[in-house]
């Protein structure tokens, strides 16, 4: 294809192709994002290549590897068009047979459908799965229509076109109005109004302005960033130069964390691709606009993922935060006016722009508008990446689209925001999820991470493990956050191992104040939530631990104890060989026994043993 | 391939356009090609680029991707994200580390393999996850992982 100069040659070269290769009947798509590869898409695809090569259908059947459908649970997922047949879990030597009997037959194979481990009915279509039929999904949706490697295929979908209305008819101030009226809040974490933000921007006196995509999602157990960058990274190149139009800027960074190789390919090629259509680069649609992006990999730092920090990383410095007495709109990368947002906040812009911003507030709350991406995680059923409008509860998350908490375990807790974030606890899911409620319950949006926790969980455990990790991700410079989660991770060392005293949990309340009061960034500001939501509403466990040495459920290891039930054990000797400590002792055909003193509660016996006769006291 | 080969450094370097905005993504380069980032490399990355030796060296500490010493020839990875750590991830990692008789951020005594923890890979659904270089093991638990290195240290699986 050539270079297009002008929104009449983007819209000819959609419809050519339209009517081309891309209007094949019959396609085959294999979710290709990373979850899927790690259970082996690679080989899926290339079963189908060779497959449709040998039977000469090549040319008739559009194969394409796609970015995350989100159903990670249980991948490769594949569908066949027509008819959007459904195959969870697909394995190579399946290929030949789907491609007979469904591709060529038109046949549904009832045996590789999904079954509903609840109904126990199988589902056909996306639609007929639970999981898919409660989401609302305007901005990861087209992740399964479209190569992302093709740029073509996003053209087809429609994509640039939001880029061409905004280049040949509206002013950068009309631009910041669609976006202030739609209510946008930035995905990344704080929730601030994007059009606002920008609107600063652009006011702000400097030159040259800069536009950053936020794609270094640090929170773990969330992926939304990933999938969207990896699957449709054409829609984020396309809402940054929308952003950047509206700002007044030409320059734009794109920084993502290296753990994402996947998302750094794809989104390099497709600015490759942008900048030979003329999409990116000088002149875009021969409008006079110029907007350049460049890729910067993160080097593993949670900290980066603060504006500030990034900004410092791009400079080729340590990523450590400033104060931000003077925000980054009007002195950010280099000290010029900077709009920084994250990789969803981008990839909602297009959507805003071509449906308008009438049509994007009707959807949400009042203070929250739009869809947000969940990554629903943990101890769930269905897991994956979920979207649904601001204002569904955590029920229906959980339960309808997620299928529950497996093997029939009660839920505990769910946490939100990543480390910053906190755990609501299982009396509170009929809570509409927006910014406010989540704010007002102790916790936050973040990026939208939603780690659900079953009665299997230790509360105490988890404040321990979050503080563990900002401790290890503290940048150092300021002291309150340096040294207070340094203390809290003590206290909780001790809680969890038996030694806790009962002021403990005074004092640790103390530290939050004081490191949510001085410390420097949100890092350290948000850094006791954890600590603090599960004091709120898990107060009696952390007593339970401190008062009675007991963890009730069974997490702590310096509370936990092993001990063999003599009635069950067969004497098999499994335990005994796995036992690293060779603490257990017992002769064929005897009951084995654990020397307490030898133990060093590894669990390895429990795990092992078939007939569970190891337990936990 | 010597490490003290100033032209593959350079040709990483001008790769990247001697930009020094993408420092990071030159350190990762240069660490692909020789498993860590040593005294040499990082000098000349600080004459080319121009950024002073006391700054280059202030990013390479900073940054956990970024390794000063020689590493283990195999890359394992244990994702300690929350979704993995739900799942019972810490157990998994404490029998990877008896299993190879070192901790987080070391190497084996015959640089076989380096061990290290990451925050999260965001293939959550498959936790705990581990790689090994760039191959993802899910659903792993400390017996499963530990006939995993058993396979991988014969040959069955990676390498």
């Amino acid at each position: 294809m050539k270079s297009l100069g002008s929104v009449e040659e983007l819209e000819e070269a959609r419809s050519a192709i339209r009517t081309g290769s891309g209007s094949r009947r019959r396609s085959i798509t294999v979710c290709s994002g990373t979850g899927c590869q790690a259970l082996g898409a690679d080989r899926v695809l290339e079963a189908f290549r060779d497959e449709l090569e040998k039977r000469n259908l090549s040319d008739e059947v559009n194969l394409k590897p796609t970015g995350c459908h989100g159903f990670c649970e249980r991948g490769p997922i594949v569908v066949v068009e027509p008819g959007g047949v459904l195959y969870p879990g697909v394995e190579a030597r399946q290929v030949p047979e789907i491609v007979s009997r469904t591709v060529l037959g038109g046949e549904i194979i009832d045996d590789l459908l999904y079954i509903d481990p609840i109904t126990g009915e199988r589902a056909v279509r996306k639609d007929d799965l639970a999981f898919y039929r409660h989401q609302q999904r305007i901005i990861i949706g087209d992740n399964e229509r479209l190569n992302p490697g093709s740029i073509e295929d996003y053209i087809a979908i429609g994509g640039y076109a939001a880029l061409g209305k905004v280049l040949s008819k509206m002013t950068p101030e009309d631009v910041i109005e669609e976006v202030k009226s739609s209510g946008l809040r930035g995905r990344g974490g704080g929730g601030f109004p994007t059009g606002r933000k920008w609107e600063s921007c652009r006011r702000a006196k400097g030159e040259p302005k800069y536009v950053i995509c936020n794609a270094d999602e640090g929170d773990p157990g969330a992926y939304m960033d990933r999938s969207l960058l990896e699957g449709n990274p054409h829609r984020v190149l396309e809402g940054m130069a929308i952003g950047a139009y509206a700002i007044g800027s030409s320059e734009g960074y794109i920084y993502v964390r290296s753990e994402y190789p996947l998302a750094t390919k794809n989104v390099q090629r497709a600015i490759e691709w942008a900048g030979k259509l003329g999409l990116l680069g000088e002149d875009i649609l021969g409008s006079g606009f110029d907007f350049q992006v460049k890729v910067v990999s993160g080097g593993g730092a949670f900290v980066c993922g603060e504006s500030t920090a990034l900004m410092a990383s791009i400079e080729a410095k340590r990523g450590e935060p400033r104060p931000k007495y003077i925000h980054t709109v009007a002195r950010g990368l280099w000290n010029k006016p900077t709009t920084l947002n994250n990789v969803e906040t981008w990839a909602n812009i297009p959507v805003i722009i071509e449906r308008g911003a009438e049509w994007y507030s009707k959807i949400g709350t009042e203070g929250s508008k739009g869809t947000k991406i969940f990554s629903l995680v943990g101890n769930i059923n269905n897991t994956g990446l979920v979207e649904v409008p601001m204002g569904t509860t955590f029920e229906e998350i959980i339960f309808k689209i997620g299928g529950g908490i497996p093997d029939g375990r009660k839920l505990k807790a769910v946490q939100t925001g990543g480390p910053s974030g906190g755990c609501i606890p299982s009396q509170l899911m009929d809570m509409p999820i927006d910014f406010d409620a989540l704010t007002k319950a102790g916790s936050m949006m973040g990026s939208g991470g939603m780690i659900v926790m079953d009665e299997g969980t230790c509360m105490v455990d988890i404040a321990k493990y979050f503080v563990n990790f900002l401790k290890r991700e503290s940048c150092g410079k300021c002291t309150p956050c340096r040294e207070g989660l340094y203390q809290m991770s003590e206290i909780l060392e001790d809680i969890s191992a038996g030694r806790g005293e009962i002021g403990q949990l005074d004092l640790l309340q103390q530290l939050a104040q004081v490191m949510r009061d001085a410390s420097l960034c949100a890092l350290g500001r948000t850094a006791a939530n954890p600590v603090l939501s599960t004091i709120r509403y898990f107060r009696e466990e952390y007593e339970a631990h401190i008062r009675d040495h007991v963890c009730p459920a069974k997490v702590c290891t310096g509370l936990v104890s092993y001990t063999i039930d003599p009635e069950i054990c067969t004497a098999c000797g499994r335990c005994r060989k796995v036992c690293p400590a060779d603490a257990i002792t017992g002769e064929r055909k005897v009951p084995h026994e654990i020397d307490q003193e030898k133990c060093i509660r590894c669990g390895a016996c429990f795990e092992t043993c078939k007939f569970g006769a190891i337990v936990k006291v | 391939m010597s490490e003290r080969d100033t032209s593959k450094i350079d040709s990483i370097i001008d790769q990247y356009g001697a930009d020094k905005e993408l420092l990071t993504s030159i350190f990762d380069e240069i660490q692909n090609e020789y498993g860590y980032l040593s005294r040499f490399a990082l000098t000349r990355v600080s004459e080319r680029l121009g950024v002073p030796e006391g700054q280059i060296y202030a990013v390479a500490t900073f940054y956990k991707a970024f390794s000063l010493t020689p590493r283990g020839r195999h890359q394992i990875r244990v994702c300690l994200g929350t979704a993995c750590h739900v799942r019972g991830a810490e157990a998994v990692l404490r029998r990877v580390e008896r299993e190879l008789g070192i901790e987080d951020g070391e190497s084996t005594g015959d640089m076989e393999y380096a061990l290290e923890t990451v925050n999260c890979l965001g293939a959550c659904a498959l936790g705990p996850v581990v790689t090994i270089d760039d191959q993802y093991y899910g659903e792993m638990t400390p017996a499963k992982v530990a006939e995993l290195l058993e396979k991988h240290r014969a040959g069955e699986v990676g390498k």
